[in-house]
């Protein structure tokens, strides 16, 4: 059985992530996203229907910040590592 | 061949916090300086964390209340991915499978003749964070966009109808009691030019077929409608258009994929948006930088003991208690809360619930409109206003006196009106009513000796004639009651 | 012993007593970096004069008398990850090749407030992503005992530099074992906290919910005393544990009583090297000459940890790295037809193969259709995990592991099967996905000259136990003593 992921997929799924691939990494990723992903296969062997999924770490909640003004950047410094803006605003090429 | 139109609508609503939903940052409208209110975690820098603003949640809680919603007693925070540059993590943090609050209603009046009302259901309403604001090239010469994130993590709450809305009337209805209700509860200014409140509304048509079957048209999202004019507007030229397009294609529901139109208020129509290059797959999943929020029952029952009587409760109670009409009652809770206590101030002291409403819808309400002025600010304070109203029940002025107290109290008082001073002007404008039957008695006497013909005229039946008499009376004597002139003449001539 | 070779501690005795300045030991560390960083290649950038102002700015301090911070004094590398204002943060990303932070990270702040000087930022896989600092955009690593071998990853030039006598500190992340991992191929002491015991504010996003920053030291007193410092609530940060923050140093030589150490008889026998086995083996018989009761442990969905993890960081990660579209910061694509093409463009060009392999297979568990076969199922199969680990420390007080099923690897010897690299996290992960603290600290040597580490876990919040766990055992033995030629 071929482990390789499909090339639609790895299309689709560099087209949902936003990144641009050539042919060799398109084929490279097939295979090797298809082998780690056979790998992973191993979790069906577990019984998971009853328990909670668990997104974090350390379970906590509540968490809150009071509703009290902090400083914000100066506008030079929130621009600052921008690749380009026009002193006012990021410039991005004209949206579709 | 005959049609439903069904409609579900996705209000958005800015809460009214200092700061954004997970920073510090200042949420005022602030267009003319873009990029001054931003810092790492709403510029989305590396590194950057988000912590959740109590007070916003605070106001969800209280809006999912007013809108009748359950509070679940837990909540997280998930992660909506899409690209998009006024989305600087690509990512909008927002709630997806576990909403703040859920399965609510908000009433509306959908006939004013028959007084029908109707509860639309909501399926719910959750917090997000808002996006910034790209300004594109209108030249079309493809010039580069500007991207401000000023607005860039502002609080919103998304309320999503159920598709319970059968008409584009229906749809601002229900708009505008939202709008009301949220002003009303103090949780968004809705300021519809600012952004605060933005509306999505998904129609189609259920086609009614000869043979008895019903078709789904397919569905339709209207995206960006923010004025009640363009919710009407859309809606019934979309309408329109999905009837003409049935009628060609015979495309149902399950033949086309929801689409997203854009409205466009210039043109009046609705505009295809260019599809996005892949359907929609927002890969929600939990935030990991956020930790869930749990509600207490004794924490719902504290939020829901702030929350002041809705606009529909008060209007209901105005009607009963006052005896108003449904007109002068919904004037009075269309102007927001404070216009409302003011009336009922006044109501109450005045202890003539009609009187007080004629008065303040329309000489309150017209001195306001002239003045660009809020009710808090008002010069005439409820108890002044109440005591001239007294003094007309008591039969001491007229009504027209009234108002002229009414008008001296507002152009010529240095400070703010007292009630002393009412009967002051009272006095110095002789606008007392004539108690002293003599006196009047003889002006009458006076008047009929002079209008012979008007006596006769009177008495070979012809009514009108007192009202001539009746105005000169008036010129003669100020203050007199006109209905007691009335009766007086019509006793000297019969 | 040179001053290269001291611990932080006593170069702070050294200090205080006037026999050293910071400044000498500030030029000192240079001297070593500008000599010998070219072949070890720890560092991305030396804040050369920002660290020799630092430094005499403290002596000037400690000359007037005035109260002096924690660290004063002392050098500290940080890892590429961890924001600093005004300095340079690459991740080790053509995408964040000029990016500069407008702020420091939470723990920037504190270490400046406790008077440290911080020397430099150091390599590391890019974005964290890796087991080998190969996957930095910039260069290698090597490790400091064989310049052939990986100092490990991804933290590895945060390994090397202390291993190498660059600094006597220096700070990491760990999101699978990118702490402990270096720190056993260099042979030096590593800890990853409980998570949501050091702040996160500022640290360069990996995986959120496993992501933890943690200290490389020469040994466990100074991983001890730096923890005082960056531990702590952080209310920048909603997973910053409210825990009061014990002074680990202050007991730390007060020996553990009825110590029970946990282990796992048949671990992984698979693919674990004779000479790790042995030393970890020899670790427990250190515990049980010391009065330990070693009792065996069942850890029984250990073996799908590294599944679990290898669905859990990537998902995180797809999502934590969208942001780098060339919009904002970081680099843009030169070349582009409109704005998606931009996007893409620009993360093709920038992100290197295991950042696009981890982006693509985490969008790939979160997309429509397979959320709920791969990442919900990896969430559920993480609970499992952690119950294990909560089972466990019913009857235990710490548990001891290999750190890695293998000494240091050759360079070059796994780039070209990602898989084998990721199976190699197999007794790491599990305390990221658990939340648990762990440490990794001198054990022994192969037969080659390279080191092999000792991983201890404790339950959550018991870094203290940990560290005093630690530090019985480097007490009977010298490995930490042993510093590269």
């Amino acid at each position: 059985m071929s482990t390789q992921l499909p090339e639609d997929d790895v299309l689709k799924v560099a087209s949902l992530s936003r990144l641009k691939l050539s042919e060799t990494e398109v084929n490279a990723l097939g295979k090797q996203m298809g082998s780690v992903l056979k790998y992973i296969a191993m979790l069906d062997e577990l019984d998971t229907e009853s328990i909670e999924p668990m997104a974090h770490a350390i379970e906590i909640s509540n968490v809150f910040r009071e509703d009290q003004l902090q400083e914000s950047l100066p506008r030079d410094k929130a621009l600052s590592n921008a690749p380009q803006t026009d002193g006012n605003y990021f410039l991005v090429p004209a949206i579709l | 061949m005959d049609y439903t139109v069904i409609i579900g609508l996705e209000v958005h609503v800015q809460l009214q916090t200092n700061t954004k939903l997970f920073c510090g940052c200042s949420t005022k409208f602030n267009p003319d300086h873009p990029n001054t209110q931003t810092c790492p975690v709403c510029l989305g820098l590396p590194g950057a964390l988000p912590v959740l603003n109590r007070e916003a949640f605070h106001l969800g809680m209280k809006t999912g209340m007013a809108i009748n919603c359950e509070i679940p007693s837990f909540t997280k925070w998930d992660r909506k991915q899409y690209y998009y540059p006024d989305l600087p993590k690509a990512y909008q943090i927002s709630q997806f499978d576990l909403p703040m609050s859920q399965n609510g209603w908000l009433e509306i009046e959908i006939d004013p003749e028959t007084r029908q009302k109707k509860k639309v259901g909501i399926i719910r309403a959750h917090l997000e964070e808002d996006a910034g604001k790209n300004s594109h090239d209108e030249s079309g010469r493809g010039q580069d966009s500007k991207v401000d994130l000023n607005r860039c993590g502002t609080p919103l709450i998304e309320i999503v109808s159920e598709p319970d809305l059968r008409s584009a009337q229906e749809a601002r209805t229900y708009l505008e009691e939202l709008k009301l209700l949220l002003t009303y509860i103090d949780v968004s200014d809705c300021n519809m030019q600012e952004g605060s409140l933005r509306c999505d509304a998904n129609v189609n048509l259920h086609v009614h077929k000869e043979n008895g079957e019903t078709i789904p048209t397919p569905i339709v999202e209207i995206k960006n409608l923010n004025s009640f004019r363009g919710v009407e507007q859309a809606i019934e030229y979309e309408v329109q258009r999905q009837w003409n397009e049935w009628q060609e294609t015979g495309l149902s529901l399950k033949d086309v994929p929801k689409e997203t139109r854009g409205w466009d208020a210039d043109r009046g129509v609705t505009l295809e948006q260019r599809g996005k290059e892949d359907a929609a797959d927002y890969r929600y999943f939990p935030d990991p930088d956020l930790a869930p929020v749990t509600v207490t029952n004794a924490e719902r029952e504290r939020v829901f003991k702030e929350l002041c009587e809705r606009p529909a409760e008060r209007r209901a109670r105005l009607e009963e208690r006052y005896q108003l009409s449904v007109y002068d009652a919904a004037v009075i809770i269309d102007q927001g809360v404070d216009f409302a206590d003011y009336f009922e101030a006044v109501a109450e002291s005045s202890e003539n619930g009609k009187q007080a409403a004629n008065w303040i819808t329309q000489d309150v309400l017209r001195e306001l409109k002239e003045r660009e002025m809020e009710i808090a600010e008002f010069p005439i304070k409820p108890d002044v206003l109440a005591a001239i109203l007294q003094k007309v029940k008591a039969n001491e002025i007229t009504n027209n006196s009234a108002r002229t107290v009414f008008q001296e109290l507002l152009n010529n008082s240095k400070d703010v009106p007292r009630i002393e001073q009412i009967q002051q002007i009272i006095e110095e404008k002789g606008l007392g009513i004539v108690s002293d039957t003599g006196e009047l008695d003889a002006i009458i006497q006076a008047v009929v000796d002079k209008n012979a013909k008007a006596v006769a005229d009177f008495q070979s039946g012809k009514q009108a004639a007192v009202g001539a008499l009746i105005g000169q009376v008036m010129r003669d004597i100020k203050g007199a009651d006109p209905k007691m002139v009335r009766q007086l003449l019509i006793e000297k001539m019969s | 012993m040179s001053t290269m070779s001291m611990t932080a501690s006593k170069l702070l005795a050294k200090m205080s007593s006037g026999e050293i300045s910071s400044e000498e030991i500030t030029s000192a560390c240079l001297n070593e970096i500008s000599r010998r960083d070219a072949s070890i290649n720890a560092f991305l950038s030396v804040q050369q004069e920002a660290a020799l102002e630092k430094a005499r700015e403290v002596d000037q301090k400690r000359k007037a008398g005035k109260p002096l911070g924690k660290l004063a004094g002392i050098p500290i590398a940080l890892k590429d990850n961890i924001c600093t204002e005004g300095v340079n943060t690459t991740c080790a990303s053509k995408m964040l090749e000029h990016f500069v932070p407008p702020y420091d990270a939470h723990i920037v702040e504190r270490l400046k407030a406790a008077d440290a000087v911080l020397i430099g930022k150091t390599n590391q896989d890019e974005f964290a992503m890796g087991s080998s600092t190969e996957n930095s955009a910039f260069k290698t690593t090597t490790n400091p005992w064989n310049n052939t071998c990986a100092a490990g990853g991804s933290s590895g030039g945060s390994a090397a530099a202390v291993a190498a006598g660059f600094a006597p500190l220096a700070l990491g992340s760990d999101t699978g074992g990118s702490i402990r991992q270096p720190a056993s191929f260099c042979g030096v002491v590593g800890l990853k906290p409980t998570y949501g015991r050091v702040s996160r504010y500022g640290l360069i996003a990996f995986a959120s919910s496993l992501d933890q920053i943690g200290p490389f030291a020469r040994d466990v007193t100074d991983a001890a005393l730096i923890m005082e410092t960056i531990a702590g609530k952080d209310h920048r940060d909603t997973t910053s544990l409210d825990a009061a923050v014990p002074e680990f140093t202050s007991k730390l030589e007060q020996p553990l009583e009825n110590l029970k150490v946990g282990y796992v008889e048949h671990l992984q026998e698979e693919g674990l090297h004779e000479e790790v086995k042995e030393a970890t083996l020899r670790a427990l018989d250190v515990y049980k000459s010391l009065g330990a009761e070693l009792v065996p442990i069942e850890l029984p969905h250990a073996k799908y940890c590294v599944a679990t993890y290898y669905i859990i960081a990537p998902s995180e990660a797809s999502s934590n790295l969208a942001r780098y579209d060339g919009v904002h910061y970081g680099y843009r694509a030169k070349d582009f037809e409109n704005m998606i093409d931009m996007y893409a463009a620009s993360r093709g060009e920038a992100f290197g193969d295991e950042v696009k392999r981890r982006i693509m297979l985490g969008t790939y568990a979160l997309s429509s259709g397979y959320y709920d076969a791969y990442y919900l199922k990896a969430l559920k199969v993480r609970r499992l995990i952690r119950n294990d680990f909560e089972q466990a420390f019913q009857s235990v007080d710490i548990i001891a592991s290999p750190v890695t099923p293998t000494p240091a690897f050759t360079i070059g010897e796994l780039v070209d099967d990602p898989l084998a690299m990721y199976l190699a996290d197999i007794f790491t992960t599990s305390a990221n996905l658990s939340g648990i603290p762990g440490i990794s600290i001198p054990a022994g040597f192969s037969q080659n000259n390279l080191p092999i580490g000792l991983q201890l876990l404790a339950p959550p919040l018991e870094e203290e136990r940990l560290l005093r766990a630690a530090r019985m055992f480097e007490r009977e033995t010298e490995w930490h003593l042993k510093h590269p030629k």
